[in-house]
Parts: C-alpha cells; structure tokens; sequence
C-alpha cells in the first residue's frame, strides 16, 4: 500500500515541480557547450599528456597573472597528476624565488616542497596591475565555477555524478570572447565581451590565440592542434586536476568499496532471510 | 531428511560465516584509513629530506640547521679537532665509535650531529667543556670534537642524521 | 521494562558485575530481548541507520578536528590541506560533508514514517517530541559545520542566519553582537562556531539516548498502529531486527559513498570554494539543499502585518514551522494511528510531502515574485495542514476497521 502510494506520490511530486518550473524558465541560462573529460564517470582519470600541456599553458601565460598558492611544486610529480619526473620538478621550483625569513637576504630558491609563488604580493597589487580586477587565485578555481542546468537535466547529474562544471565553464569561458559587444550592450572602458562570463564584461583580455604556444610531441605521441579550442580544454583540465588532485585515486577506492557494498549487501540479505526464514510478519 | 537438514544446516553456517567475514573486512579496510591519518602528511614528508650547501662555513665555524624540526649541528672542524677526535682509544668511551664512524669518508672535516643532547634533550653548547666539544648546560654531559660522549649522563654519542654528500659543498639530510 | 529479563549471570565475575553495574543486564534487555513487533517494514530500519549516520559524523569529525585550524586567516586552507596533503584526508572530509546531507535524508525518511503511521500518538508523545530535538539540534550543529570551510556561503550563511536574531524586538541587535562575539561574522564567530560544532554533536548523542530510552518504555508503534497484545505479536529484538537494520544501513550506504567518492561536490555550492569575502555577497545565496524549505518558509513572508514588520514576521514563521512539530501530538486527535487505516488522511499525507517537496524546491530558486507567490501558498499549506486538515479530519474521518492484533493482520496478509 505505501509503495503503490510511494510511486504516486513520487509522480505527483515530479508534475508539481516541473509545473513550478516551467515558471521560473524565464530566468535566463547560459548554454555552456559540455566537454567530454577524461576525468569523468566512474572510471574517470587525468590525461597525463593533457595535464602537462595544461600546465605548459597556464605556466607560460596564465601564471604571470594568476596564482596557485595552494599548489607545492612537488604535486606536479605525483601519480595520477601531470607526473613531472622528480629532476624537472627540482630544477623547476630552483627558476623561483622563495620568501624565507631563516635565509640570507630573505629569499633563497625554491625547493620542490615550497608552494607555487603567488606574481603579486598582495591583492592591491594584483588589481593595480590589472586595471582594477583582481585575476583569482587558480588552486580551486575549478570547483568555484560550475554550469546551472535547467531542470529536470540538473535531477540526471545525482545519478551519473556529474562534477565538471567547473572545467566546462572554463573551457566555455575562454573560448566565448567576441571581438565586438552586440548592438546595445555598454562594454565599460577596459573590458572585453564575454558571452559566458556573468554580466558579459570581462576584465581579462583574450588570453589566448591560435598557434600562440609550442606544444612539444614526445616519440609516440600523436600532436594535438595548437588551438584556442584545445589551448583551453588542456589548461581546463589541468585546473581541475589543481582543484581535485586526488580525484584518480578516490574514484579507483569508490569503485572497489562500492562493488564490496554490493555483494556484502547480497550476503545480508541472504542472512537476514535466512534468519527470518519460517517467521509470518 | 537428516541428510537435508544437514545441507542446509551446512549452507546456513555457510552464509554466516561468509557474512561474517566480508563484514570483519569491511571493519579493517574502514579502521586503517582512520588510524592512518594521524601519520605524518604528505607536506611534512616533503621536508623530511632536504638539502643543505656547505659554502660559506669557514674552518672552525659551527651552522645549526633544521631538519624535520630538528636543530641539527654542521661543524667544520679544525686539523687539531680532527686530531683530538682520531687519538682518542676506544676503550675511553662510554659509546665506542671511531671518528670515521661518525664521519663521511673524504669529508673528514665535516660533523653533522642532531643538536639534541642525547639525555634528555637540551642543546649544548659548542667548543666548550673538558674535551673541546660540546657541554650541555642543563645536566652538565659533555661530549668530545667527534660529539661523543666524554663525562656526564647521557648515555650516548650525538646522533649523526643519515645524510650524503652530493658534490663536496652538499649534502642531502634525510 | 525488567520484567522481559531473562538473564542469569554465567559466572562468578558476571554476578559479581551484575550487583554492582548490571550492564549485561542492562544491554540484553534493551539489545537483544527487547520485544519488537514482528510487522516492522524497512523504513523503521531508519532508526538504526541514523544512529550510524551520528556515529559516521562524530568518528570523521573528530579526526577533521585533529588537522584544521578556526581561524579566518587559516581555516580555508587548512580544508584544503585535509583534502591535498593528509593521508586519506579527501575522503575523511567528504564522508563528513556528504555524511551531512545523508544524515538529513535519513532523518526527513524517519520523520515522515512517523507522521504517516501516527507514531508521535498517545503513549509516545515525548518519544515525538525528543526528536523534533533532535532535529532541531541537527539543523544547528549543520549549520555551524557549514561555517567552519570558511567559504564564500559560509560566512554569508553565517551572517543571514545569525541576523534572523536581529528581528527579535529590543533584545534583537545586542544578541547579535553577543552571538557573532563582534558587529560582523568574524574570528570569533568562526572559533565560537568550531567549539559548539564539536560539542553539540555529544549533546544529540544524549538526546538520542532519551530518545530510545522513550521508545523503549511503550515501546515500538508498527504498520498498523495497533498496540502488542502477546507475545505472538513481537519477536526479540536480535537476532531479527539487528540483522534488518544492518541490511538497512548495508544498503543506506551504497547511495552514500556514490556520493562521497564519484560526486562528492555535488550536494554543494561552488562558492564554498572561494574564500569568505565580507565585501561581496555571491550572486545566488542558498542553503543546503536540507534547509530549504524552512528557507522558503523565511523568504516567503515579504509582507508586515499589524505592527508586525516583515524580517520580524518571516522568522517567526520560521520558527512556528519547526514549532508546530512539536504540537503534533495534539493537533491530530485521531485515534487511530496508521494512515493505512485512514482513507482521507492519507491523501492529505502525501499532499503535504508533496508540498513540503514544493517547498524545498522554491528555496533553491531565485527570489523572484513567481517564487515568492507559490513560496506563500506552500508556506500557508504546510501551517493549514497542521492547524487545520488534522484537527478537523480526526473528527469527520471514519477510519477503515482496525485488525484485532498484529499477530491478526500478519497472518491475514500472508494468507492473501
């Protein structure tokens, strides 16, 4: 009886919302073009070719803008992330500079356990060097966007586990620049049009262009376009791997613990009938 | 029908013990991780090895460093310490260790000792006491030019880090 | 209730025990004897499973405790030292936030079973009211915890929330300060928050305690609301109902670590992950998806009414919301307890969980009039039903015939 009603109840529910729904479409939703990442669904990891074209990207021409404090030049070495070999990273970390009070005239070269220098000291800085506009901070810049699907699309995301707005809004982002606003829109002095970035006024100008970096194909490899496109999926990509560096291994573990729930779910219930076996209830 | 109850007799402890044990699994495999996160982390195993250059420390010129939060003595030792340290005969020591024991073979000049008294944990002073070592002010042990201990209560030598030496002006602690 | 008791002590040492501290005692009779109706379907396994969820909680809790640090300058990236650097920590961390939400779909499962089958009705009226605690003590400890990332909705959370104290008239603005330890959401707020976190979860484990011990002097209300009459009725409680709610709680995890390892950002809002600004609210501030209807309820309320203003309006239907639970037990006079026995009652049950539903979703929605027109009719229903529907359905309600005993209605369902 409760489950016949369960169902109705459920269907009645579903009706109900779509009805409210259906009011608030008037909202307007940005569509954001979803990419097909490496890192998604169950068996999901990081690219490692990906994460270190990703990184070439953000190192050559995000990084003199945007830090990633949260970052140790050491992560860039670990498993399931861009995997730098240990010597790269070294000879990497000693190209910075270190604020240390412990070391002669203050600062000494960086080490692979220091973290990835921000380029401004402070955040005045940041935006007096940037006409105002503070260029944030990349370490879980990732996970602080996201792309806002319209109902009943956002329901589907609880079962299939989608978590990569964030690497979709970039990538949207980066490559929705438009050389000239539309008929009407005041674009203040300073920015740039954006059609994915709220409220269309950007402070940071295109970033990227075509053919602007060199990617290096490694023997066996085949080479990627040197394109906005793909300039942007990578650096996307490797954002997220900033943002959610353990994400290989946790789903690895996720998918080991959830097969041992189902089957350990089937012996309970086996036990719990067994035990329950000749009882009327 | 005995032969039947005894099958599902049989299945039934089966199925118990299969449960059983996938839940005692379950237990240890939850457990670990739980315990495991008290261990030292990723960011403090990343400074449990660090390098250290020589540069710049003069003969008879003693650095204290920081290793795993550690102060950690690197003396470079005068011709006459080193020849102090060499003559001493094993037998005088309370824990016998040769000078080329607690040294680096090549880099004889080179001491590099945890700075913690190996009594209960002050740092002594440096060229001071009866041996031209070290002499640890809280409870008055002293210790000779090869950081062994001479007099005193602590039981043992200053500890030597397990370190390398990379080229003649670093060394790699940990 | 001594008189189930069948224990002997076995040796010398538990006698011995047994004088002194009757635990064994104590536990078998409440763990194992304890005489449980035999028609307990699955949803009354949510009992159990919150207990784990509690236990889930306070174990990854505390371990969170031991590596982050409640101070503005450091409490943000001390979460992210937890998720990068400690061992397992990216785990440990999403159980605790997905276990909140878990926590909180358990506990909206077990109180609406209890609103369906009357289990708040005479003789369990305090049973009722423990856990309207409970859940009242939940929603502050959650609330708290959401604090504690220091994220953009945290500490615009903080500051909403606390100034729903504001409203109160003439005490409202120095309660405020006394709650925030300041004029805005600051350090003190955030070290305050951290201390009670901790503690108000051992708070709710008492309460729980009182909470069983409630249950365990009338004992368990089932299916068809008809009181135990012998011993055919009920059965012990182990080995039967520990191995149906530990099949429940095998099963409640599945959905859980789905979450907490595939999609554990998925119950959240992207702007935790920008550090707390004081200086700039985010765009669209919500809740946690378990709050919102009472956040809707709150949003609802745009109008004054006598001398009433509408901030000091819209929290007192907040709180009236969560007030009128407790009344329950006397606003439904029925005497018959299981809605399965209760043709009208039972339509308007699923209309307000439909409504409730409603609710939830128009908290999540932006504030526009649309919203705030159908946040009003929800609102108005979820007081109707209470005030109104129950009081005047148990009067003109004729409830279908009551099986004789549970032992009765067992035996007829299995010979259908």
């Amino acid at each position: 009886m409760f489950n016949t009603k369960t169902v109705l109840a459920t269907l009645a529910v579903l009706a109900g919302l779509s009805g409210v729904s259906a009011t608030q479409a008037a909202g307007e939703v940005v569509h954001i073009e979803k990419q097909s990442w490496s890192f998604a669904g169950i068996f999901g990891t990081y690219d490692q070719n990906q994460l270190q074209r990703g990184f070439q990207v953000f190192n050559e021409v995000c990084a003199s803008c945007h830090g990633a404090r949260l970052i140790a030049f050491r992560n860039l070495a670990e498993e399931g992330g861009p995997s730098f070999s240990e010597a790269q990273i070294k000879a990497l970390a000693a190209e910075y500079e270190i604020a240390d009070a412990t070391a002669d005239g203050g600062v000494r070269p960086g080490v692979a356990a220091d973290r990835w220098p921000s380029p401004f000291e402070t955040e005045q800085d940041a935006r007096d060097a940037n006409g105002g506009s503070l260029p944030p901070d990349f370490s879980v810049l990732a996970k602080a966007r996201g792309v806002h699907d319209a109902f009943p699309f956002w329901v589907f995301n609880y079962f299939t586990g989608y978590s990569e707005g964030g690497p979709d809004y970039i990538h949207g982002l980066l490559t929705s620049y438009e050389d000239e606003a539309p008929e009407g829109f005041e674009l203040p002095e300073g920015k740039y049009y954006n059609h994915v970035f709220p409220g269309n006024a950007i402070g940071m100008a295109p970033p990227l262009s075509d053919g602007q970096i060199t990617y290096e194909v490694a023997e066996g490899q085949t080479a990627v376009p040197e394109t906005v496109d793909q300039y942007s999926t990578d650096v996307a990509a490797f954002m997220m791997w900033m943002a959610e560096p353990h994400l290989s291994g946790r789903k690895q573990t996720g998918f080991v613990v959830l097969l041992f729930l189902v089957v350990f779910a089937g012996l309970m219930y086996g036990t719990k009938r067994k035990i329950w076996a000749g009882i009327e209830h | 029908m005995a032969t039947e109850a005894q099958q599902s007799t049989t299945r039934r402890d089966f199925l118990f013990v299969a449960t059983g044990a996938v839940a005692g699994v379950g237990a240890a495999a939850t457990v670990w991780p739980l315990i495991n996160q008290m261990n030292p982390d990723a960011s403090t195993l990343a400074v449990a090895s660090i390098e250290f250059s020589l540069n710049g420390i003069e003969e008879g010129q003693s650095v204290t460093i920081l290793w795993r939060g550690l102060p950690v003595f690197v003396r470079n030792r005068t011709a006459k310490e080193i020849e102090e340290a060499k003559a001493v005969a094993l037998a005088d020591l309370k824990d016998p260790e040769t000078d080329e024991q607690r040294t680096k073979e090549g880099h004889e000049q080179w001491l590099v000792m945890i700075a913690n008294c190996t009594h209960l944990g002050c740092i002594p002073t440096g060229e001071s006491g009866e041996f031209d070592g070290w002499f640890c002010p809280c409870h008055g042990s002293q210790f000779d030019t090869a950081g062994r201990i001479r007099k005193g209560p602590a039981p043992t030598n200053l500890v030597v880090p397990p370190y390398e030496f990379i080229s003649d002006s670093l060394i790699q602690i940990g | 209730m001594s008189e189930h008791s069948t224990y002997t002590p076995g040796s010398g040492v538990e006698k011995w025990l047994d004088e002194r501290l009757p635990i064994i005692r104590f536990s078998k009779e409440h763990l194992m004897d304890f005489p449980t109706p035999k028609n307990l379907n699955y949803w009354w396994t949510f009992g159990a499973i919150l207990v784990m969820c509690l236990g889930i909680q306070i174990v990854t809790g505390v371990i969170l405790a031991m590596h982050y640090t409640p101070n503005i300058a450091m409490a943000f990236d001390s979460v992210e030292h937890i998720r990068r650097d400690v061992n397992g920590g990216r785990m440990i961390q999403s159980f605790h936030a997905v276990g909140a939400s878990m926590f909180f779909a358990a506990v909206y499962i077990h109180i609406f079973r209890g609103m369906y089958f009357g289990s708040y009705k005479a003789p369990r009226e305090i049973l009722w009211i423990l856990g309207v605690l409970i859940f009242v003590l939940m929603m502050a400890t959650a609330f708290m915890g959401y604090v504690l990332p220091w994220g953009q909705m945290s500490g615009w959370a903080a500051t909403v929330i606390t100034n729903i104290f504001a409203a109160i008239p003439i005490i409202g603005t120095p309660l405020l300060e006394l709650l925030r330890g300041g004029f805005s959401v600051g350090n003190p707020t955030l070290n305050r928050f951290f201390s009670l976190h901790y503690l108000l979860p051992f708070v709710i484990a008492a309460v729980v305690a009182l909470h069983i011990w409630a249950l365990h002097v009338p004992g368990n209300n089932n299916p068809t609301g008809v009181d135990v009459k012998d011993g055919r009725d009920t059965l012990p409680f182990h080995p039967y109902y520990t191995m149906k709610d530990a099949f429940g709680m095998v099963l409640f995890m599945i959905p859980f670590v789905w979450f907490a390892f595939f999609a554990p950002d998925i119950l959240g809002h992207p702007d935790n992950y920008i550090e707390f600004n004081s200086q700039v609210t985010p765009a669209h501030i919500v809740p946690e998806w378990y709050f919102l209807p009472f956040y809707a309820i709150l949003r609802a309320i745009d109008f004054n009414l006598l001398f009433i203003d509408s901030k000091l309006l819209g929290v007192i239907f907040f709180g009236g919301s969560i007030v009128i639970l407790f009344l329950l037990p006397w606003l439904d006079t029925s005497k018959v307890r299981s809605g399965n026995f209760r043709p009208m009652f039972k339509w308007f049950y699923w209309l307000f969980v439909v409504n409730f539903v409603a609710l939830t979703y128009l908290g999540a929605q932006p504030a526009d009039a649309t919203g705030v027109l159908f946040s009003k009719i929800c609102t108005a229903y979820y007081f109707i039903h209470f005030i109104v529907i129950l009081p005047v359905l148990s009067r003109i309600e004729k409830p279908r015939p009551l099986p004789t005993s549970i032992s009765e209605s067992v035996l007829a369902k299995s010979h259908a």
